[in-house]
Protein backbone atom coordinates (compact mmCIF):
# COMPACT_ATOMS: atom_id res chain seq x y z
CA UNK A 1 0.00 0.00 0.00
CA UNK A 2 2.90 2.50 0.77
CA UNK A 3 4.20 4.64 -2.44
CA UNK A 4 7.32 6.44 -2.22
CA UNK A 5 7.59 9.64 -4.30
CA UNK A 6 11.52 9.76 -3.93
CA UNK A 7 14.17 8.09 -6.25
CA UNK A 8 16.84 5.45 -3.72
CA UNK A 9 19.43 8.16 -3.11
CA UNK A 10 16.75 11.11 -2.25
CA UNK A 11 15.07 8.43 0.25
CA UNK A 12 18.58 7.03 1.78
CA UNK A 13 19.44 11.01 2.34
CA UNK A 14 15.82 11.24 4.12
CA UNK A 15 16.49 7.96 5.95
CA UNK A 16 20.26 9.10 7.71
CA UNK A 17 18.25 12.68 8.21
CA UNK A 18 15.81 10.83 10.23
CA UNK A 19 18.53 8.88 12.31
CA UNK A 20 20.95 11.67 12.46
CA UNK A 21 17.96 13.28 14.02
CA UNK A 22 17.39 11.09 16.48
CA UNK A 23 14.29 10.06 15.56
CA UNK A 24 13.32 6.32 15.09
CA UNK A 25 12.92 4.09 12.06
CA UNK A 26 9.20 2.50 12.38
CA UNK A 27 8.38 -1.08 10.25
CA UNK A 28 6.34 1.12 7.31
CA UNK A 29 9.20 3.37 6.59
CA UNK A 30 11.84 3.36 3.99
CA UNK A 31 15.00 1.75 4.90
CA UNK A 32 17.80 0.74 3.01
CA UNK A 33 17.76 -3.16 2.47
CA UNK A 34 21.33 -3.44 3.96
CA UNK A 35 19.83 -1.79 7.34
CA UNK A 36 17.03 -4.36 7.32
CA UNK A 37 19.44 -6.96 6.78
CA UNK A 38 21.83 -6.07 9.61
CA UNK A 39 19.14 -5.66 11.70
CA UNK A 40 17.89 -9.15 11.29
CA UNK A 41 20.95 -10.53 11.60
CA UNK A 42 21.59 -8.44 14.90
CA UNK A 43 18.31 -8.69 16.56
CA UNK A 44 17.62 -12.29 15.41
CA UNK A 45 21.26 -12.81 17.37
CA UNK A 46 19.92 -11.25 20.21
CA UNK A 47 16.65 -13.70 20.31
CA UNK A 48 18.20 -17.02 19.80
CA UNK A 49 20.69 -15.97 23.08
CA UNK A 50 17.69 -15.53 25.31
CA UNK A 51 16.32 -18.84 24.09
CA UNK A 52 19.93 -20.86 23.87
CA UNK A 53 21.14 -19.02 27.15
CA UNK A 54 18.02 -21.18 29.25
CA UNK A 55 20.10 -23.99 28.71
CA UNK A 56 23.26 -23.49 31.05
CA UNK A 57 20.75 -22.11 33.46
CA UNK A 58 18.03 -24.49 32.94
CA UNK A 59 20.48 -27.74 33.87
CA UNK A 60 20.29 -26.77 37.32
CA UNK A 61 16.70 -25.96 38.02
CA UNK A 62 16.18 -29.43 39.07
CA UNK A 63 19.29 -29.02 41.40
CA UNK A 64 18.53 -25.54 43.05
CA UNK A 65 19.87 -25.81 46.94
CA UNK A 66 16.18 -24.80 48.64
CA UNK A 67 13.05 -24.28 47.40
CA UNK A 68 13.17 -20.21 46.88
CA UNK A 69 16.47 -21.14 45.16
CA UNK A 70 14.55 -23.12 42.63
CA UNK A 71 12.08 -20.66 42.59
CA UNK A 72 13.80 -17.63 41.76
CA UNK A 73 15.70 -19.66 38.81
CA UNK A 74 12.50 -20.63 37.18
CA UNK A 75 11.53 -17.27 36.96
CA UNK A 76 14.03 -16.15 35.23
CA UNK A 77 14.74 -18.66 32.85
CA UNK A 78 11.28 -17.71 32.49
CA UNK A 79 11.85 -14.28 31.73
CA UNK A 80 14.65 -15.30 29.07
CA UNK A 81 11.86 -17.04 27.22
CA UNK A 82 10.20 -14.34 27.15
CA UNK A 83 12.77 -11.86 26.19
CA UNK A 84 13.33 -14.29 23.05
CA UNK A 85 9.59 -13.71 21.95
CA UNK A 86 9.70 -9.97 22.54
CA UNK A 87 12.60 -9.97 19.98
CA UNK A 88 11.31 -12.41 17.72
CA UNK A 89 8.48 -11.22 17.09
CA UNK A 90 9.85 -7.50 16.59
CA UNK A 91 12.33 -8.83 14.03
CA UNK A 92 9.05 -10.25 12.12
CA UNK A 93 8.27 -6.49 11.78
CA UNK A 94 10.84 -6.86 9.06
CA UNK A 95 9.56 -9.43 6.91
CA UNK A 96 11.17 -12.47 7.99
CA UNK A 97 9.19 -15.54 9.52
CA UNK A 98 10.23 -17.46 12.83
CA UNK A 99 10.90 -20.77 10.33
CA UNK A 100 13.65 -18.80 8.79
CA UNK A 101 14.80 -17.86 11.92
CA UNK A 102 14.97 -20.62 13.71
CA UNK A 103 16.14 -22.69 10.71
CA UNK A 104 19.24 -20.27 10.45
CA UNK A 105 19.98 -21.18 14.08
CA UNK A 106 19.67 -24.58 13.09
CA UNK A 107 21.74 -24.38 10.24
CA UNK A 108 24.37 -22.40 11.74
CA UNK A 109 23.78 -18.94 9.73
CA UNK A 110 22.82 -17.45 12.69
CA UNK A 111 24.96 -16.91 15.49
CA UNK A 112 24.48 -16.54 19.50
CA UNK A 113 26.31 -15.03 22.53
CA UNK A 114 29.33 -17.06 22.78
CA UNK A 115 29.22 -17.23 26.11
CA UNK A 116 26.10 -19.91 25.99
CA UNK A 117 28.77 -22.20 24.74
CA UNK A 118 30.44 -23.04 28.40
CA UNK A 119 29.01 -25.30 30.79
CA UNK A 120 27.40 -24.61 34.09
CA UNK A 121 29.37 -26.85 36.19
CA UNK A 122 28.28 -26.10 39.65
CA UNK A 123 25.94 -24.37 41.99
CA UNK A 124 28.10 -21.30 41.85
CA UNK A 125 28.14 -20.91 38.26
CA UNK A 126 23.98 -20.04 38.30
CA UNK A 127 25.13 -17.17 40.65
CA UNK A 128 27.82 -16.27 38.45
CA UNK A 129 25.93 -16.16 35.22
CA UNK A 130 22.87 -13.72 36.42
CA UNK A 131 25.39 -11.68 37.74
CA UNK A 132 28.25 -11.56 34.65
CA UNK A 133 26.32 -12.67 32.22
CA UNK A 134 23.10 -11.10 33.08
CA UNK A 135 25.48 -7.81 33.95
CA UNK A 136 26.91 -7.56 30.86
CA UNK A 137 24.03 -7.62 28.74
CA UNK A 138 22.27 -5.30 30.71
CA UNK A 139 25.51 -2.86 29.87
CA UNK A 140 25.15 -3.38 26.07
CA UNK A 141 20.90 -3.68 26.43
CA UNK A 142 21.04 -0.43 28.47
CA UNK A 143 22.65 1.58 25.51
CA UNK A 144 20.00 0.00 22.75
CA UNK A 145 16.97 1.46 24.34
CA UNK A 146 18.00 4.27 22.44
CA UNK A 147 18.97 2.29 18.94
CA UNK A 148 17.45 3.63 16.07
CA UNK A 149 15.02 1.05 15.16
CA UNK A 150 11.62 1.51 16.89
CA UNK A 151 10.29 -2.17 17.66
CA UNK A 152 13.74 -2.91 18.69
CA UNK A 153 14.22 -0.11 21.15
CA UNK A 154 10.63 -0.69 22.54
CA UNK A 155 11.81 -4.14 23.47
CA UNK A 156 15.10 -3.51 25.45
CA UNK A 157 13.01 -0.83 27.49
CA UNK A 158 11.15 -3.66 28.09
CA UNK A 159 13.53 -6.36 28.80
CA UNK A 160 16.24 -3.79 31.01
CA UNK A 161 13.20 -3.58 33.12
CA UNK A 162 12.97 -7.23 34.14
CA UNK A 163 16.28 -7.85 33.72
CA UNK A 164 17.73 -5.78 36.84
CA UNK A 165 16.33 -8.79 39.23
CA UNK A 166 18.63 -11.40 37.09
CA UNK A 167 21.58 -9.73 37.99
CA UNK A 168 20.54 -9.32 41.81
CA UNK A 169 19.12 -12.36 42.11
CA UNK A 170 22.83 -14.09 40.89
CA UNK A 171 24.97 -11.66 42.76
CA UNK A 172 22.92 -12.23 46.29
CA UNK A 173 23.51 -15.78 45.83
CA UNK A 174 27.50 -15.40 45.28
CA UNK A 175 27.27 -12.94 48.63
CA UNK A 176 26.08 -16.39 50.43
CA UNK A 177 28.43 -18.72 49.26
CA UNK A 178 31.70 -16.10 49.68
CA UNK A 179 30.36 -15.93 52.97
CA UNK A 180 29.68 -19.55 53.35
CA UNK A 181 32.25 -22.67 54.61
CA UNK A 182 35.97 -22.24 52.88
CA UNK A 183 34.21 -24.87 50.27
CA UNK A 184 31.96 -22.85 48.84
CA UNK A 185 33.97 -19.44 49.03
CA UNK A 186 36.07 -21.09 46.75
CA UNK A 187 33.08 -22.49 44.39
CA UNK A 188 32.26 -19.04 44.09
CA UNK A 189 36.37 -17.77 43.03
CA UNK A 190 35.89 -21.10 40.68
CA UNK A 191 32.55 -19.44 39.17
CA UNK A 192 34.27 -16.08 38.39
CA UNK A 193 37.97 -18.12 37.29
CA UNK A 194 35.72 -19.68 34.66
CA UNK A 195 33.13 -16.94 33.70
CA UNK A 196 35.31 -13.67 33.88
CA UNK A 197 36.72 -13.88 30.28
CA UNK A 198 33.69 -15.22 28.37
CA UNK A 199 31.56 -12.55 30.18
CA UNK A 200 34.17 -9.89 28.55
CA UNK A 201 33.78 -11.79 25.03
CA UNK A 202 30.56 -11.12 24.99
CA UNK A 203 30.94 -7.62 23.91
CA UNK A 204 32.85 -8.58 20.49
CA UNK A 205 35.83 -7.43 19.06
CA UNK A 206 38.02 -4.84 19.25
CA UNK A 207 36.29 -2.06 17.79
CA UNK A 208 39.30 -1.57 15.25
CA UNK A 209 37.99 -5.87 14.21
CA UNK A 210 35.04 -5.53 14.64
CA UNK A 211 33.31 -6.32 11.11
CA UNK A 212 29.73 -4.81 11.39
CA UNK A 213 30.93 -1.79 13.71
CA UNK A 214 31.33 1.36 11.51
CA UNK A 215 27.97 0.84 9.59
CA UNK A 216 25.45 0.16 12.81
CA UNK A 217 27.35 3.13 14.30
CA UNK A 218 26.40 5.47 11.74
CA UNK A 219 22.98 3.97 11.61
CA UNK A 220 22.64 4.23 15.04
CA UNK A 221 21.65 0.68 15.32
CA UNK A 222 24.83 0.34 17.75
CA UNK A 223 25.22 3.13 20.16
CA UNK A 224 28.12 2.70 21.88
CA UNK A 225 31.34 0.58 20.84
CA UNK A 226 32.46 -3.00 21.87
CA UNK A 227 35.59 -1.56 23.55
CA UNK A 228 33.54 1.11 25.33
CA UNK A 229 30.77 -1.31 26.55
CA UNK A 230 33.26 -3.18 27.73
CA UNK A 231 35.51 -0.64 29.90
CA UNK A 232 32.24 0.33 31.15
CA UNK A 233 31.12 -3.21 32.58
CA UNK A 234 34.45 -3.54 34.16
CA UNK A 235 34.79 -0.71 35.58
CA UNK A 236 31.02 -1.62 37.03
CA UNK A 237 32.10 -4.95 38.17
CA UNK A 238 35.24 -4.73 39.59
CA UNK A 239 34.23 -2.98 43.18
CA UNK A 240 31.56 -5.94 43.64
CA UNK A 241 34.29 -8.37 43.11
CA UNK A 242 36.36 -6.61 45.80
CA UNK A 243 32.81 -6.61 48.02
CA UNK A 244 32.39 -10.40 47.88
CA UNK A 245 36.33 -10.64 49.08
CA UNK A 246 37.28 -12.58 45.37
CA UNK A 247 40.19 -12.22 43.21
CA UNK A 248 39.52 -11.07 39.38
CA UNK A 249 41.48 -13.88 37.49
CA UNK A 250 43.33 -10.64 35.12
CA UNK A 251 46.96 -10.41 36.97
CA UNK A 252 46.90 -6.59 34.72
CA UNK A 253 43.79 -5.62 36.23
CA UNK A 254 45.20 -2.30 37.97
CA UNK A 255 43.08 1.11 38.83
CA UNK A 256 44.71 3.75 36.78
CA UNK A 257 44.11 7.22 38.34
CA UNK A 258 44.59 9.43 35.25
CA UNK A 259 42.06 7.53 32.94
CA UNK A 260 39.69 7.03 35.94
CA UNK A 261 39.24 3.41 34.62
CA UNK A 262 40.40 0.10 35.22
CA UNK A 263 43.27 -1.31 33.26
CA UNK A 264 43.03 -4.92 31.85
CA UNK A 265 44.71 -7.59 30.46
CA UNK A 266 44.12 -8.77 26.72
CA UNK A 267 41.57 -11.26 26.57
CA UNK A 268 42.13 -14.55 24.31
CA UNK A 269 41.02 -13.83 21.33
CA UNK A 270 41.74 -16.92 19.61
CA UNK A 271 39.53 -18.85 22.25
CA UNK A 272 36.95 -16.21 20.87
CA UNK A 273 37.46 -17.16 17.47
CA UNK A 274 37.24 -21.09 18.45
CA UNK A 275 33.92 -20.52 20.27
CA UNK A 276 32.52 -18.52 18.10
CA UNK A 277 32.95 -20.44 14.69
CA UNK A 278 31.37 -23.97 17.03
CA UNK A 279 34.29 -24.98 18.98
CA UNK A 280 33.09 -24.23 22.02
CA UNK A 281 32.85 -26.57 24.89
CA UNK A 282 29.21 -27.13 24.18
CA UNK A 283 28.23 -25.62 20.89
CA UNK A 284 26.93 -29.03 19.54
CA UNK A 285 24.71 -29.66 22.63
CA UNK A 286 23.29 -26.52 22.35
CA UNK A 287 21.97 -26.67 19.33
CA UNK A 288 21.53 -30.45 18.94
CA UNK A 289 19.05 -29.57 22.07
CA UNK A 290 17.54 -26.80 20.40
CA UNK A 291 16.28 -29.15 17.41
CA UNK A 292 15.32 -31.54 19.72
CA UNK A 293 13.13 -29.43 21.39
CA UNK A 294 12.18 -27.47 18.52
CA UNK A 295 11.02 -31.50 16.94
CA UNK A 296 9.57 -32.85 20.02
CA UNK A 297 6.94 -29.78 20.30
CA UNK A 298 5.71 -29.91 16.51
CA UNK A 299 2.63 -32.38 17.92
CA UNK A 300 1.39 -28.74 19.68
CA UNK A 301 1.42 -26.80 16.99
CA UNK A 302 0.16 -29.60 14.56
CA UNK A 303 -2.72 -29.98 17.85
CA UNK A 304 -3.14 -25.90 17.57
CA UNK A 305 -3.55 -25.98 13.74
CA UNK A 306 -5.84 -28.96 13.58
CA UNK A 307 -7.93 -27.49 16.57
CA UNK A 308 -8.44 -23.60 14.73
CA UNK A 309 -9.32 -25.76 11.23
CA UNK A 310 -11.84 -27.92 13.22
CA UNK A 311 -13.14 -24.77 14.90
CA UNK A 312 -13.53 -22.78 11.26
CA UNK A 313 -15.41 -26.19 9.42
CA UNK A 314 -17.95 -25.51 12.73
CA UNK A 315 -18.28 -22.15 11.99
CA UNK A 316 -19.19 -22.65 8.24
CA UNK A 317 -21.62 -25.50 9.12
CA UNK B 1 -31.14 4.83 10.15
CA UNK B 2 -31.89 1.24 11.45
CA UNK B 3 -29.15 -0.63 13.91
CA UNK B 4 -28.80 -3.35 10.95
CA UNK B 5 -27.57 -0.65 8.76
CA UNK B 6 -25.47 0.78 11.36
CA UNK B 7 -21.54 0.71 10.10
CA UNK B 8 -19.03 -0.66 11.41
CA UNK B 9 -16.96 0.35 14.65
CA UNK B 10 -13.42 0.74 14.59
CA UNK B 11 -10.89 1.22 17.49
CA UNK B 12 -8.16 4.27 16.65
CA UNK B 13 -4.58 4.30 17.84
CA UNK B 14 -2.22 7.36 17.55
CA UNK B 15 1.20 7.26 17.53
CA UNK B 16 2.28 10.66 19.05
CA UNK B 17 6.25 10.58 18.07
CA UNK B 18 8.21 8.37 16.39
CA UNK B 19 9.66 5.90 18.75
CA UNK B 20 6.44 5.51 21.04
CA UNK B 21 4.20 2.53 20.88
CA UNK B 22 0.22 3.69 19.61
CA UNK B 23 -2.14 3.86 22.13
CA UNK B 24 -5.43 3.45 22.21
CA UNK B 25 -7.31 6.98 22.05
CA UNK B 26 -11.34 6.07 21.43
CA UNK B 27 -13.52 4.85 17.66
CA UNK B 28 -15.58 5.88 15.46
CA UNK B 29 -18.00 4.41 13.32
CA UNK B 30 -17.11 3.77 9.28
CA UNK B 31 -17.90 1.94 6.03
CA UNK B 32 -14.05 0.27 5.28
CA UNK B 33 -11.07 0.89 7.05
CA UNK B 34 -9.91 3.34 4.49
CA UNK B 35 -12.12 5.63 5.49
CA UNK B 36 -11.86 4.81 9.12
CA UNK B 37 -8.60 6.35 8.79
CA UNK B 38 -9.81 9.28 6.99
CA UNK B 39 -12.30 9.95 9.91
CA UNK B 40 -9.67 8.90 12.72
CA UNK B 41 -7.19 11.65 11.33
CA UNK B 42 -10.52 14.01 11.47
CA UNK B 43 -11.24 13.38 14.63
CA UNK B 44 -8.51 12.71 16.98
CA UNK B 45 -5.51 14.58 15.34
CA UNK B 46 -6.87 17.76 14.64
CA UNK B 47 -4.17 19.40 16.16
CA UNK B 48 -1.61 17.39 15.07
CA UNK B 49 -1.54 14.83 17.95
CA UNK B 50 -0.18 12.25 15.85
CA UNK B 51 2.59 10.90 13.08
CA UNK B 52 0.73 7.81 12.38
CA UNK B 53 -2.85 5.78 12.95
CA UNK B 54 -3.64 2.32 13.16
CA UNK B 55 -7.62 1.48 12.96
CA UNK B 56 -9.15 -2.10 13.86
CA UNK B 57 -11.77 -3.35 13.72
CA UNK B 58 -13.83 -3.43 17.31
CA UNK B 59 -14.62 -7.01 16.53
CA UNK B 60 -11.14 -8.40 16.26
CA UNK B 61 -10.41 -7.28 19.25
CA UNK B 62 -10.41 -10.20 21.87
CA UNK B 63 -10.26 -8.69 25.48
CA UNK B 64 -9.61 -10.81 28.87
CA UNK B 65 -12.76 -10.03 31.15
CA UNK B 66 -12.52 -8.31 34.51
CA UNK B 67 -14.57 -10.10 36.64
CA UNK B 68 -11.72 -13.05 35.91
CA UNK B 69 -8.92 -11.00 36.63
CA UNK B 70 -8.43 -12.98 40.01
CA UNK B 71 -8.18 -15.90 38.72
CA UNK B 72 -6.27 -14.59 35.35
CA UNK B 73 -3.86 -12.77 37.47
CA UNK B 74 -3.57 -14.44 40.53
CA UNK B 75 -1.22 -16.99 39.74
CA UNK B 76 1.49 -13.46 39.66
CA UNK B 77 0.65 -12.49 43.25
CA UNK B 78 2.55 -14.36 45.23
CA UNK B 79 5.62 -14.08 43.39
CA UNK B 80 7.44 -11.05 44.60
CA UNK B 81 10.67 -12.70 43.68
CA UNK B 82 10.30 -11.69 39.82
CA UNK B 83 10.82 -7.95 41.36
CA UNK B 84 14.32 -6.48 41.57
CA UNK B 85 13.34 -5.02 44.75
CA UNK B 86 12.87 -8.46 46.33
CA UNK B 87 16.65 -8.98 46.41
CA UNK B 88 18.11 -6.59 49.56
CA UNK B 89 21.78 -6.03 48.97
CA UNK B 90 23.96 -3.96 51.07
CA UNK B 91 24.34 -0.38 50.05
CA UNK B 92 28.17 -0.66 48.61
CA UNK B 93 26.94 -2.52 45.88
CA UNK B 94 23.22 -1.40 45.92
CA UNK B 95 23.56 0.42 42.34
CA UNK B 96 23.29 -3.09 39.76
FE1 LIG C 1 17.16 -11.75 28.87
FE1 LIG D 1 19.48 -10.52 27.11
FE1 LIG E 1 18.43 -12.06 31.90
Amino acid sequence: MTQFKLNEQQLEAAFQARVDAEQKIEPKDWMPETYRKNLIRQMSQHAHSEVIGMQPEGNWISRAPTLRRKMVLLAKVQDEGGHALYLYSATETLGVTRDELIEALHDGRAKYASIFNYPSLSWADIGAIGWLVDGAAIVNQITLQRTSYGPYARSMVRICKEESFHQRQGYESLIVLANGSPEQKAMAQDALNRWWWPALMMFGPHDAESAHSAQSMKWKIKRKSNDELRQAFIDQTMPQIEFLGLTVPDPDMKWNEQRGSYDHGELDWDEFQRVINGDGPCNRDRIEHHKKAHAEGEWVRDALRAYESKKRQRLAA
Amino acid sequence: MSSEQQLKLFEVFVRSKRGLDHKHVGSLHAEDAEQALEYARDCYTRRSEGVSLWVVNSSDIVSSQEEDAESFYDPMDDKPYRHATHYQLPDAVNNM
